[in-house]
């Protein structure tokens, strides 16, 4: 019986603030001159990434061997994956070698839903599993907006947050949604019908969650603005006319945002597409988070490997 | 066939739609054929005969399932004419239709012959192939089909994939007009499909699986139901899935249109809810649908808009079912849980008795121009004898298709095939397959 990481949907406001506890300790490791604590020496985790990335795969490894486990990257391109393996057939050849922990990415939602469901020893963490769920990505824009809110004395509980662009196509905004929801927050789901269909708002049992395609009237009064990656692949499959269009209609301004939702902060999962769906001048001004953001992801993804770490110690130990 | 031995069926309840038959009645087959129904007793002078007691069971035609994929010739691992074959006997079927998508398909008298002569050799159930509509299925180029039904086709389908073509189409239902056989449509329009492994739905949204909209069938129903009115052709819809496409047929219907059209059970039993946990067992084509569209589907049955009910019989092995949703292989075993999943739901009241024999004999008898699906004096003894209470597991011992793909698996399920007769012959026999029994006695005689 091992615990898994799969996604947010279903985790109470408890658990997550238990990781945002834990990742709120870790920020301080990451800070010293020696940043590193024994805490999962002995332990191996295996990163093993089916899609290409960078910050995420780069903070998943910091973040194991800040915790002094031994880690191991692979990645999909140099895989047997592209000799015709299937994906149990490699995620059992990487147990073989008894990881305690094994974060994957993949492009196919459900695919560490999968690999948890065939696996018997390790913890799986999801990574991003197709248009699903990015649960630790969700985990580090909490802990960045708890950062940013802590110095006015605000929590994050009582949050106007919205989400502009492809929610359609993407595991950051669910897993965001998710969380938002479990913290009573009220989300705003922003774009074209294309994108953000309206039977969005059931998908997350109405309620709270909102859909509206007017641009103007789904950032008014937020206070938190998450702006989402817009794909070129988009255009071809007819969801945008063209990234041109998109971007006349939706790309976040700080005109926009002075007018509409000025106390609002931005986020933004990355990589950016400035002037696409987010202005540069927004990027790189005072209401955005996005460096905040990738620094947190180490100290998130370290709070995520210790605490699976601990309860799979804590069953072993009940077994005992 | 003289050489076998009369058969008297005794004390069942004989259940047929074509004859408007339900009671008790004995059945004697002779010749292969039923020489005598009759109210109980009458028969007795017949004392040579082998006896089938029927008491407390439904005495029905033989079932016929429309829609099966057999994959031999080509993909033999998954499922071959005679493990099909037998296991449509074992769930009640005496004839199956085998849909053309093998390799290479069913577009030329060779492979139809290939097929028959598999079958025969086989000896369980009646084995009907369907031609092609297109050759190699590929929707470009009529298939001969006056040689594909001199060989011995019933009717013609590109299953699996539709026919995106409507001008082919066209001249496929007119071709076939003079010979009688209709088109066996699979409605599925890919540049709205484009590739979804779900229902559309919220419920897709939630999961980050791409949906296939129930409207990708509904325009390719409404398509064909046109071309069906331009060229008085015969058109007959596969496993209908959604409430809109059950009215368009509905109305079609109505307007005197020439079309036929099938549900298969795991629409009626089974919902989109089943993919929650992104098991590739409930992963079908079409997809598994919300309550409303189930609800539409049970309105077209009750009012006699469907036609048949089949199976979709769609074996597929381990290796292709395990593997990320999006990329598992669609379909579902349906052979020998179509008639336990139906006897289940005339225990819930969701179907009359009369009416679900008539889904599985006449009706699809009668879609595609079949003599049987019927029990009266002369009609071939095709004989489903069938226990309506008997609950049993579904093993994967008790599979028999050579694949295990059937979320079924381990369930328990009501209503048991346990006397069949392809004309005149017994082919399973309490359950089990009378051949092999046989075997068993000559290997301890």
């Amino acid at each position: 019986m091992v615990d898994h990481l799969l996604g947010i949907e279903g985790l109470s406001k408890n658990e997550i603030n238990r990781y945002l506890d834990a990742a709120h300790s870790f920020v301080e490791v990451s800070e010293r001159d020696i940043k590193k604590v024994p805490t999962l020496r002995g332990k191996t985790i295996v990163n093993i990434f089916f899609e290409p990335s960078t910050r995420t795969l780069a903070s998943f490894d910091i973040a194991g061997k800040r915790l002094s486990a031994d880690t191991i990257n692979v990645s999909a391109g140099s895989s047997s994956v592209k000799k015709g393996e299937t994906l149990l057939d490699t995620v059992r050849t990487l147990e073989s070698m008894n990881p305690d922990i094994l974060v994957i990415r993949h492009s196919e939602s459900g695919a560490a839903h999968f690999v948890a469901r065939h696996l018997h020893r390790a913890s799986v963490v999801n990574a991003g599993d197709g248009a699903h769920e990015h649960p630790t990505q969700a985990l580090l824009d909490l802990l960045t907006l708890r950062q940013h809110f802590a110095k006015s004395k605000r929590s994050i509980e009582g949050l106007r947050v919205g989400f502009i662009g492809d929610v359609r196509h993407s595991r950051v905004a669910r897993s965001n949604i998710w969380a938002h929801l479990a913290l009573g927050n009220e989300v705003r789901l922003v774009g074209p019908p294309t994108l953000v269909p309206s039977e969005m708002s059931a998908v997350f049992g109405g309620g709270s969650v909102h859909v509206v395609h007017n641009i103007l009237e789904g950032l008014r009064d937020l206070d938190v603005v998450v702006c989402l990656r817009m794909q070129l692949e988009r255009q071809d499959q007819h969801f945008i006319p063209s990234l041109d269009e998109y971007s006349k209609e939706y790309c976040v301004s700080e005109k926009l945002l002075e007018r509409y939702a000025p106390a609002s902060v931005v986020l933004h999962p990355g990589p950016i597409n400035r002037g696409t769906e987010i202005s540069g001048e927004v990027a790189d001004g005072p209401r955005s988070l996005i460096r905040q953001q990738v620094n947190n992801g180490v100290a998130v993804r370290m709070a995520v490997l210790y605490l699976l770490a601990r309860s799979a110690q804590s069953h072993e130990e009940i077994i005992k | 066939m003289s050489n076998l031995a009369p058969i008297v069926i005794q004390g069942g309840t004989v259940i047929d739609a074509a004859t408007d038959r339900e009671g008790l009645f004995d059945i004697l087959v002779q010749d292969g054929r039923v020489a005598a129904i009759e109210k109980p007793g009458v028969l007795q002078s017949h004392a040579t005969a082998e006896k089938i007691d029927a008491k407390g069971q439904w005495v029905i035609p033989g079932c016929i399932d429309l829609h099966v994929h057999l994959r031999e010739p080509g993909e033999e691992w998954k499922e071959t004419i005679q493990t099909g074959a037998e296991a449509a006997v074992l769930g009640g079927f005496t004839s199956i239709c085998c849909m053309p998508n093998t390799k290479p398909a069913n577009d030329s008298a060779e492979v139809t012959r290939f097929i028959l002569e598999k079958a025969k050799a086989a000896g369980a159930a009646r084995v009907l192939p369907i031609g092609a509509i297109s050759m190699g299925r590929k929707g470009q180029q009529l298939a001969p089909y006056s040689e594909l039904a001199k060989a011995g086709c019933v009717a013609f389908s590109d299953d699996g994939d539709p026919v995106a073509d409507a001008g082919l189409m066209r001249r496929a239902l007119e071709w076939c007009l003079m010979l009688g056989l209709p088109l066996s449509c699979h409605e599925e329009d890919r540049s709205l499909s484009c590739g979804g492994c779900m229902n559309e739905s919220p419920l897709s949204l939630r999961l980050g699986l791409n949906g296939f909209p129930g409207i990708a069938e509904d325009v390719m129903i409404a398509r064909d139901i046109e071309l069906a009115r331009f060229t008085k052709g015969r058109v007959h819809i596969c496993h209908v899935s959604t409430a809109r496409g059950i009215e368009l047929i509905r109305r079609a219907k109505n307007d005197g249109i020439n079309i036929t059209c099938e549900v298969a059970p795991h629409h009626l039993v089974l919902d989109e809810t089943s993919v929650s946990s992104y098991d590739t067992n409930y992963k079908m084509m079409p997809p598994l649908k919300p309550c409303e569209d189930i609800e539409g589907l049970f309105k077209g049955i009750e009012d006699g808009t469907v036609d048949a009910i089949a199976s979709d019989h769609a074996p597929h092995d381990l290796d292709s079912k395990l593997v990320e949703f999006s990329r598992a292989t669609v379909g579902i075993l349906g052979l020998q849980t179509s008639l336990p999943l139906f006897v289940e739901l005339c225990s819930q009241g969701k179907v009359s008795r009369r009416r679900m024999v008539e889904l599985l004999c006449y009706g699809p008898a009668r879609s595609f121009g079949l003599s049987s699906g019927t029990l009266r004096v002369g009609s071939e003894a095709d004989i489903t004898v069938l226990d309506p209470k008997r609950r049993w597991r579904f093993a994967v011992e008790q599979v028999r298709s050579k694949s295990k793909n059937s979320p079924f698996l381990g369930r328990e399920l009501m209503g048991l095939a346990t006397h069949v007769l392809v004309a005149g012959r017994r082919v399973v026999r309490d359950g089990k397959l009378a051949a092999e029994q046989t075997e068993q006695q000559d290997i301890r005689g």
